[in-house]
């Protein structure tokens, strides 16, 4: 059995210890939010959160996780009021929306870690997200936005 | 939103319910206007309300029938079933319909979503609807008022009296549901439009942004199990033998068992799947195209367009015009095959029981994956039931004419006898054919002393999307299928004396539509040449377009609104150059001006792109908006990355390391134009693509003076030395 913490909550799964973190959240809890795109970490669709830095859960075996912070996208915010996520809805972001839990998770790492980020370190960090329906500009725009949301507003 | 509608036609007739409780209005509109004389009336008798439910507690649900893959249908069709209901907007939800034939596409006679064609193709029929459903909404309260309903008016999810007194449509569900169907309706005048028109934000944003949205993958039963496919090495591979005893000890693998297309491993989760699948031993017969190589199918291609083709327009006397040409020019285009690469790999999940199957996935393709999936289970297709979820992409991977992904997993579930979801990786997805057809194209040119071009010959050589499928006889013409030409044979300059012919090499390579189908090839060939073409007279290749474009109105409105919203003509920082392009497809008319600059080492930036659309009439310009900056990024992943090859059969790319596309420290900054006007409208979630390589390679001429005749943009080529 393996010990998680998962959004606050704790678990015990019984699953192989090179078994990736993603397919231990999405089959094993049922927590769909966090999407599979390539399973070589070269799309981003399957961020999370291990300890607030964003993780590629596609590549993460679960026993690298035990006692670690697991953050979901189910969990980064009670009902969907992360600035980052009303950002998201405010410029009108998702379009199949199928990266957007990835795209949202290390947007939302980047924040933490640097409030006010310029376009290139945008780049630099969300480069690694990939997004099919071309959304790009409005990410852009809407890491802006919570950016500013959070320095008027504070965290939440 | 993301609850999928448990309920077929059946039983709406039964209870006259929708779960969630509340009522359905019944009625029925026969379809009017162009679209008569389809499918769809004929085979839809009279059934209660398909599109709308109200509920008590007033929301209104509105059951949208086309597919939601990114393009925003389930907030634009909505759009025109409130504007006319008088919906309150906020009250409005989306439930994806079920497979009947109420739902058939207006135009086409199924149920299906692709060609550009969601909006325009339902923006008769969902106002009527609408308007029916407030018009009994209106007698309703007339009913319960004892008045006149002369005296009553419905307003943002209410039906008031001119006397002040209101009812809200949830208290009116009830009653509304036993008034008549109008026979006619009076729809609203387009300036009276509160709703249609206006920059509208999606309804599915917030379930998109926290991990609600369910897509195919997302879907589970209980008791289920999830399989992939070990599928041939090469197109057309069958398996000789399999060897599965290590396979089978991975813990959590079930059943490892030969289906058509490969050896299928089920077990409890995808992990155990992938793991047992890479413990197979499989000896495959390689089949006939074992020895397929891309470059093999150039030499090839480039011979056939040597010879003259089937010919799909013919305008005066090509041949002997560009014999007489003062000038000639010619040249030679090729693109690769490209894989669709969804988000979302493909999936599917089957639950096959006695007399039953019942199905969900993300297609954009609900009747002919029904009755392919009641055809590989032997059953009846009134017995399958297909659930539609959020596609997590589609541009046309999911409109399989051959419904590969849904036979496949019904072929699993005939073995497993338990729901079974077949999940493809990404290098299944990749790897897995129905590509867009890899085309090579030569033209030729004849200009006049005077510099006017008096001939244009184009040959394309390239697969035909629909050969083979139930679709040939229907869209074929004279053995031409038009989706290898559209974009060339209705080229829109002025040239008197005109040749397009094709030959369609059959190859056993799957190929199917790619956003924007084949203009996503003429697009770059035509708007390529025709750039040759100015800089070879030696005339602004802006200039150039609008004095051949006489007579083409919206291609020049277009052309204009571009140009000038880019400053075309005024000077742009140091290094930076202009390339324009301009290409009708699916209605809709787009000019995009590009601007690109090259390092040393050839790399191509594109800092910004200026985009002008004329769709026509519009229902969402936010949905324009976004889909122009979505087709833009999706053409120029295919311009600057995107290639398939093939060697001894094998496809040479699998994930994206080797299939790259555009990611966001390459995003240009995209403005977006749209043209007010009243013409008929277009499509938005294709034409967006086509412009962009020949508007980028055309600016990359500008800079270089090095053209590009073969995608994707090759840095080796445009390297300074």
């Amino acid at each position: 059995m393996v010990p998680l913490k998962v959004n606050g909550k704790r678990y015990e799964v019984e699953v192989p210890p090179d078994m990736p973190l993603l397919w231990v959240i999405r089959e094993t809890l049922g927590l769909t939010g966090t999407k599979y795109g390539c399973g070589m970490s070269l799309c981003g669709a399957c961020t999370v959160h291990v300890n607030g830095q964003a993780v590629r859960s596609c590549v993460t075996p679960i026993s690298s996780v035990v006692g670690k912070e697991i953050i979901t996208i189910e969990g980064l915010s009670a009902d969907g009021n992360h600035p980052v996520q009303r950002a998201w809805i405010a410029e009108d972001v998702p379009q199949c929306g199928f990266c957007h839990s990835g795209q949202i998770m290390s947007a939302a790492a980047l924040l933490a870690e640097n409030p006010k980020p310029s376009d290139t370190d945008i780049d630099d960090v969300m480069s690694g997200n990939i997004c099919r329906c071309g959304t790009y500009q409005r990410i852009r725009r809407a890491i802006h936005r919570a950016a500013k949301m959070m320095a008027e507003g504070g965290r939440k | 939103m993301s609850e999928m509608i448990k309920v077929s036609r059946r039983d709406f007739l039964k209870n006259g319910t929708l779960v969630g409780g509340g009522l359905l209005l019944g009625f029925f509109l026969p379809l009017r206007g162009s679209f008569s004389e389809t499918a769809t009336q004929k085979e839809a008798p009279i059934v209660p309300n398909a599109f709308i439910h109200i509920g008590t507690d007033d929301t209104v649900t509105i059951i949208v029938n086309h597919s939601e893959m990114g393009q925003g249908v389930y907030t634009s069709l909505p759009m025109l079933v409130a504007e006319e209901l008088e919906a309150d907007w906020t009250k409005i939800k989306v439930a994806p319909a079920p497979v009947d034939p109420v739902y058939n596409h207006t135009a086409f006679g199924i149920q299906m979503t692709g060609g550009s064609t969601s909006v325009w193709s339902e923006y008769d029929r969902l106002r009527e609807v609408g308007a029916a459903a407030r018009e009994m909404l209106i007698a309703a309260a007339a009913a319960m008022w004892k008045v006149d309903k002369t005296g009553c008016r419905a307003e943002k999810g209410k039906v008031i009296h001119r006397t002040g007194k209101s009812l809200t449509f949830g208290q009116l569900a009830d009653k509304s549901s036993a008034m008549p169907v109008p026979k006619t309706v009076k729809l609203k005048d387009p300036s009276k439009f509160r709703i249609i028109g206006k920059p509208t934000r999606r309804l599915d944003a917030p379930e998109k942004t926290d991990g609600k949205a369910v897509f195919g993958l997302d879907v589970n039963v209980p008791g289920m199990l999830t399989a992939v496919i070990a599928r041939p090495p090469v197109f057309g591979g069958k398996v000789v033998s399999f060897e599965a005893d290590k396979a089978k000890t991975i813990p959590g693998v079930k059943v490892v068992v030969q289906v058509p297309s490969g050896v299928a491993v089920v077990a409890t989760g995808f992990w155990a799947a992938q793991k047992g699948r890479e413990a197979l031993k499989i000896v495959w017969d390689e089949g006939e195209l074992a020895r397929l190589s891309t470059a093999g199918m150039r030499e090839e291609f480039a011979k056939l367009a040597q010879s003259p083709g089937l010919v799909a327009r013919k305008e005066g006397d090509p041949e002997q015009a560009l014999a007489k040409a003062a000038r000639r020019l010619s040249a030679e285009y090729e693109v690769p095959y490209l894989a669709h690469a969804t988000m979302e790999t493909l999936n599917c999940l089957v639950d096959l029981r006695d007399g039953g199957c019942e199905i969900w996935t993300g297609t954009q393709f609900q009747t002919i994956d029904r009755d392919a999936a009641a055809a590989a289970a032997g059953l009846k297709p009134e017995h399958v039931k297909i659930h539609t979820t959020y596609l997590g992409g589609g541009f046309g991977r999911r409109a399989n004419p051959r419904s590969d992904f849904v036979v496949e997993a019904v072929e699993v579930a005939k073995v497993v006898k338990k729901p079974v979801k077949v999940i493809w990786s990404r290098e299944d997805d990749i790897m897995g054919g129905y590509y867009r057809p890899m085309w090579y194209d030569r033209l030729a040119a004849g200009l006049d002393e005077g510099g006017k071009l008096v001939a244009w010959l184009h040959t394309i050589v390239g697969q035909s999307i629909i050969a083979g499928t139930p679709f040939e006889q229907a869209m074929a013409k004279n053995g031409i299928d038009d989706a290898s030409v559209e974009g060339a044979k209705d080229i829109p300059y002025k040239i008197p004396n005109l040749l397009v012919d094709l030959h369609s090499p059959k190859i056993g390579v799957p190929v199917l539509w790619w956003r924007s189908v084949g203009h996503s090839h003429t697009a770059f060939v035509v708007e390529s040449f025709i750039d040759e073409l100015a800089h070879t007279v030696k005339k602004d290749p802006f200039e150039f377009r609008r004095a051949l474009l006489a007579g083409k109105p919206r291609h020049l409105g277009a052309l204009r609104l571009a140009a000038n919203k880019a400053g075309w003509g005024k000077p742009l920082p140091q290094g930076q150059v202009r390339g324009i392009a301009v290409h009708e497809s699916f209605g809709s008319f787009i000019a995009q001006v590009a601007e690109v600059s090259v390092t040393q080492e050839g790399k191509v930036r594109v800092h910004r792109v200026v985009c002008a659309v004329d769709c026509g009439r519009f229902v969402n310009p936010a949905t324009i908006e976004a889909q122009m900056e979505s087709g833009i990024v999706f053409g120029l992943s295919a311009a600057l990355h995107g290639a398939i090859t093939l060697n001894n059969g094998k496809v040479e790319q699998s994930n994206f390391n080797d299939y790259d596309v555009l990611r966001l420290d390459e995003m240009p900054k995209v403005e977006v134009h749209i043209v007010q006007s009243k013409e008929k409208s277009g499509g938005i979630g294709e034409p967006g693509v086509p412009p962009i390589a020949p508007a980028v390679t055309n600016a990359i001429f500008a800079a270089t003076g090095k053209r590009i005749r073969r995608l994707p943009i090759d840095a080796a080529e445009l390297k300074k030395t």
